[in-house]
């Protein structure tokens, strides 16, 4: 399990950073936050190319800096694949000779997918005689995930790798990011000030700000939390729920089955049995104290006030609902929850329209496990 | 044309030609000194870029990457024979690398090598002069190159040297073409500093702008000094269009496009 404690100091009064946190040691954590919060930096220290005044990082066993002994390996030898947001294909070789360059110079003993089979997963054959001046930048993005992969390494660190492409790119790159996850069987971590690639990749969620962890924990469990600024303050705010596809019919609702209940969406994931993630906004979430009548929302769920709380602005509340063991949480404004006299423990029901799922933040998510 | 071919039939035995220039270089045949002063000067200039190569690489990466105290007084140093009088440079070769200098004496008791009146002399102060023209189109093609590239072959298991010869070096490869093809090109013209170190000796130490210095100072010599001069001109624009053909094609292989 990866292990990782930095602190560095720029200049006298410059930026501060003071982190600590673990990763599972499979799967993706994402470290999230604002611009500027550190996020890079902290990879940069895991990768060796910054040397921070204090620190340790242990991956797999192995120290790679222990600043009380002494310890810094370099970073040529710490086997951390780094993908950069802005790729760093070597210019002067081809796609092939950039996949290969780690490859050549990773340790005999080290284990990991071959040549072909991270050409094949990532949808590289075509691209291999090329230059890296003549791809995409979606396509540049995939060779340089297989780049890193191929260099067989501890853990795969990646800086905001779709923060540089436009819409349609992420889109074609998120999905290879999501088959590299499972295909990987390493540890991620994921640099992002996106939500939406929280919401598709992360296992594990790191919120930074200024320089310090916030919090950290399963994304789920943190997304459902109301105290924390960085992920209620948004508009966004919400819960992730993990599903399964239980009916996808063309021309009807797909009906998806998470612990507790169902939703009826119009989104189409996939066939019967797909797991996916959805991310379900406390702004879609309504409630009421009798079940309502003549209503077209479509997702009636008997649920109880778990708990109240603040948001942000002061004319709204975060109502933490328990719809079985899961939990959602709706954003009402103050004058409602006083209207209706909402109290922990109070029987309700939670009203959720079927054309609320947003379809960028549903993709299917093989890898996690619940 | 014709008439240099038969010139060249006439000279028979280059070994004759006079030690001191315009004596009675007419009568001699002007085709084989000219000839041989372009070899020379081919030689010189092709001789001092062999040596500069490599220390003006090495110094340009210092100058660009490496932050250190006196690296303004070593850019200084380097960059010197451009603003002083390359009479002066030739000069100071003299007091280090003559037989009594505190380089030349032991080179010439341990190694039995003289530069001083000679054509490694000549390429010596030829290598000098041109130094910082290599050291600023090096750096030139350093600064180029993003450190990020760098960073991104440690990450992929690439120690410094390696990733020296496997991505700086390529990368800056322009630059270096560059500096070598300028100072190529400049080392055939280098007067000041190689006749004071090296002196104008005719097939040693006499290269095109000496012989046509020597020529202007002949009587009748207008003809060669502009057959030589011709010469010159010719020789440096194939150095610079060569240099931009081959510019042009390596910026292509490294993907930046011309």
């Amino acid at each position: 399990m990866p292990e990782v404690a930095l602190r560095h100091r720029f200049g006298r009064e410059g930026f501060r950073l003071d982190c600590a946190f673990g990763a599972p040691a499979v799967g993706v954590t994402t470290l999230f936050g604002p611009s500027g919060c550190g996020k890079s930096t902290v990879l940069s220290g895991i990768a060796g190319l910054l040397r921070p005044q204090e620190g340790r990082v242990v991956l797999d066993g192995a120290v790679l800096l222990d600043t009380a002994s002494g310890i810094c390996v370099a970073a040529e030898r710490r086997r951390c694949g780094m993908v950069f947001q802005d790729a760093r294909l070597f210019p002067h070789l081809s796609v092939a000779g950039n996949l290969r360059y780690g490859l050549r110079r990773a340790p005999r003993d080290a284990t990991g997918p071959g040549f072909d089979e991270v050409v094949a997963l990532l949808g590289i054959g075509h691209l291999l005689e090329r230059r890296p001046a003549g791809l995409s930048g979606g396509e540049r993005q995939r060779v340089a995930l297989g780049r890193a992969l191929l260099s067989r390494p501890r853990i795969l660190l990646m800086d905001e790798p779709l923060a540089a492409l436009d819409a349609a790119r992420r889109a074609e790159v998120l999905p290879f990011l999501a088959r590299l996850r499972d295909a990987a069987r390493l540890p991620i971590l994921y640099v992002t000030h996106a939500l939406d690639e929280v919401d598709a990749l992360a296992d594990h969620l790191v919120l930074m700000d200024h320089g310090r962890v916030v919090a950290e924990g399963p994304a789920e469990a943190l997304a459902a939390r109301s105290d924390l600024p960085l992920l209620s303050g948004r508009r966004d705010a919400g819960v992730l729920l993990p599903c399964t596809v239980r009916a996808a019919e063309p021309g009807a609702l797909a009906r998806l089955a998470f612990a507790g209940g169902e939703l009826r969406t119009t989104l189409h994931p996939g066939p019967p049995g797909t797991r996916l993630r959805v991310r379900l906004r406390a702004r879609d979430v309504a409630v009421a104290v009798e079940e309502p009548r003549g209503i077209s929302t479509s997702n009636i769920l008997a649920a109880t006030v778990a708990e109240i709380r603040a948001a942000g602005e002061p004319s709204e509340i975060f109502v933490h609902l328990a719809v079985g063991p899961s939990l959602l949480l709706a954003r009402i404004t103050r004058d409602s929850a006083e209207r209706l006299a909402l109290r922990p423990g109070l029987p309700v029901w939670a009203l959720v329209k079927a054309v609320t799922f947003d379809h960028r933040a549903a993709r299917p998510a093989a890898g996690w496990e619940a | 044309m014709q008439r240099r071919a038969g010139a060249a039939s006439a000279s028979r035995s280059p070994n004759d030609a006079p030690c001191v220039p315009g004596a009675d270089a007419v009568s001699v045949g002007l085709a084989a000194e000219e000839w041989q002063a372009v070899r020379l000067s081919l030689e010189v200039a092709s001789r001092s870029v062999l040596v500069s190569l490599l220390p003006a690489i090495a110094i340009a990466w210092v100058l660009a990457r490496r932050r250190f105290p006196g690296r303004m007084l070593l850019d200084a140093l380097v960059h010197l024979p451009l603003v002083v009088p390359p009479v002066v440079v030739g000069w100071a070769l003299l007091m280090l690398f003559g037989v009594q200098g505190p380089i030349g004496a032991p080179l010439h008791a341990w190694f039995g090598v003289r530069l001083v009146f000679t054509t490694e002399g000549a390429a010596l102060a030829t290598a000098v002069m041109s130094f910082p023209l290599i050291v600023r189109a090096v750096r030139l093609g350093i600064e180029h190159v993003d450190p990020g590239l760098e960073a991104a072959a440690r990450t992929l298991g690439a120690g410094p040297i390696d990733r020296f010869l496997t991505v700086t070096l390529p990368l800056m490869s322009p630059g270096i073409l560059a500096g070598a093809v300028t100072a190529f090109a400049a080392g055939l013209g280098e007067f000041g500093a190689v006749i004071t170190f090296a002196s104008n000796i005719p097939g040693e130490t006499q290269t095109l702008p000496l012989a046509i210095y020597s020529a202007t100072q002949t009587p009748g010599g207008e003809a060669m000094a502009a057959r030589l001069a011709l010469i010159s001109f010719v020789l440096a624009m194939a150095g610079l269009l060569l240099a931009e053909v081959i510019a042009r094609r390596m910026h292509l292989l490294l993907g930046r496009g011309a």
